[in-house]
């Protein structure tokens, strides 16, 4: 049965998985932004928890990472992410969790094929034109060079809707009551 | 799991929590909306002073959280340059580090205790709708005690992983890492009804 507490705490642990799959070894790049599982986690976070858990769930996350916790990719923290040219990416993991969720609920096809089909709408174009936008902002007119820039995360992005997928398409055979995005 | 407050202390730790993000966010509005880089390298160079009045360890600290940006900072330069505005491209560079800087300045010298009382207080105007802060109190302990125990699970499936193979665990460990951790989630839920709950606080 789902309770309240079930929702707390499953709201809770996606945020801190963010946290830990950004701890993972990342793929360095020149620019400071890694190549990291931390997008994995955002995508997840809608796939399995649905929209609005997960949208509160990445909500909790840019949360603590705004109160200056190191929780982003590379340790960073604290309200400077914010004002940062990335801030929009950030701003954007509970936009792109609540979108990835939005698509899972209503696509009611195989879990598997909706999940990938739902975190590349959710986790790479929600989250890439939240980006490019908040960057676009906070240098006035630098767009073509953010997209220079992003274009590089692309591929790693495609792996990461590939292990959603197989995420929860395993999930849906071992532990099918914990996707609550179809429950 | 260490917050970024720098074990340093300074003046500004002894501020408000409230008044330092005020003061902040005045800041960092004033920030863009000046638009000469002349004035800007001034806002830039006060900065500098600022952490450069609490010690040159504590200034250290500040320049080692702007680190990660110093490339993109220089790419976005770099392009300006080339576009021939190089003046937009200062401008748009120390605005940005400023920014930044101001930003850390509050994150390193305020306690993280100090900040989520804030934020409860902040969203404590939403009692009257019927929201209560406890569970956002409740569900920011948790994230903090969630880190280090899925951490430690992570070591142990590829302590697991590599006794087994002779390949490195990458993402083959994401899979049992997140079942084993769903388990758990289940068993702290259960854990947190037996002691009263939410008490129909919580409502997603």
């Amino acid at each position: 049965m789902q309770t309240k507490e079930n929702d707390l705490v499953m709201i809770a642990l996606f945020a801190a998985l963010v946290a830990v799959l950004g701890l993972l070894p990342a793929i360095p790049m020149p620019w400071g932004i890694p190549v990291t599982a931390q997008s994995l986690g955002v995508m997840l976070a809608g796939a399995v928890l649905g929209a609005k858990r997960g949208g509160l769930s990445m909500l909790l996350f840019i949360g603590l990472v705004a109160l200056g916790l190191p929780l982003l990719a590379g340790g960073r923290g604290g309200l400077g992410v914010f004002v940062s040219p990335t801030a929009g990416f950030v701003v954007g993991f509970p936009v792109a969790a609540f979108v990835t969720g939005l698509v899972m609920q209503n696509l009611r096809i195989d879990a598997m094929i909706a999940s990938g089909i739902a975190s590349l709408i959710g986790g790479i174009v929600v989250l890439y034109v939240m980006g490019i936008g908040g960057f676009w902002m906070l240098t006035d007119k630098g767009l073509m060079a953010s997209i220079t820039i992003m274009a590089t995360y692309i591929p790693g992005d495609l792996v990461k809707v590939v292990l959603t997928a197989i995420v929860v398409g395993a999930l849906v055979k071992a532990r099918p009551q914990s996707l609550l995005s179809r429950q | 799991m260490l917050a970024l407050t720098s074990d340093i202390h300074t003046p500004l730790h002894d501020w408000r929590a409230g008044v330092k993000l005020g003061l902040l966010s005045i800041a960092i509005v004033t920030l863009f909306l000046l638009k000469s880089p002349i004035l800007l390298a001034g806002a830039a160079g006060l900065t500098a002073l600022l952490y450069r009045s609490f010690g040159a360890k504590f200034a250290a600290q500040g320049l080692r959280m702007l680190k990660p940006l110093r490339f993109f900072l220089g790419f976005i330069l770099l392009w300006q340059v080339v576009l021939g505005d190089a003046a937009t491209g200062f401008a748009i560079v120390l605005r940005l580090a400023t920014a930044v800087s101001l930003a850390n300045l509050v994150t390193l010298s305020t306690r993280l205790d100090d900040l989520i009382d804030l934020v409860i207080w902040l969203a404590s105007p939403a009692r009257f709708i019927g929201l209560s802060p406890k569970p956002l109190a409740l569900s920011i302990a948790l994230v903090v005690r969630f880190v280090p125990v899925l951490l430690e699970r992570a070591n142990h499936m590829a302590d697991a992983f590599r006794a087994r193979s002779t390949k490195r665990p990458t993402f083959y460990i994401i899979l049992p890492l997140i079942i084993s951790v769903l388990e758990d989630a289940d068993h702290v839920a259960l854990a947190l009804r037996a002691r009263g709950g939410l008490d129909g606080a919580f409502n997603p």
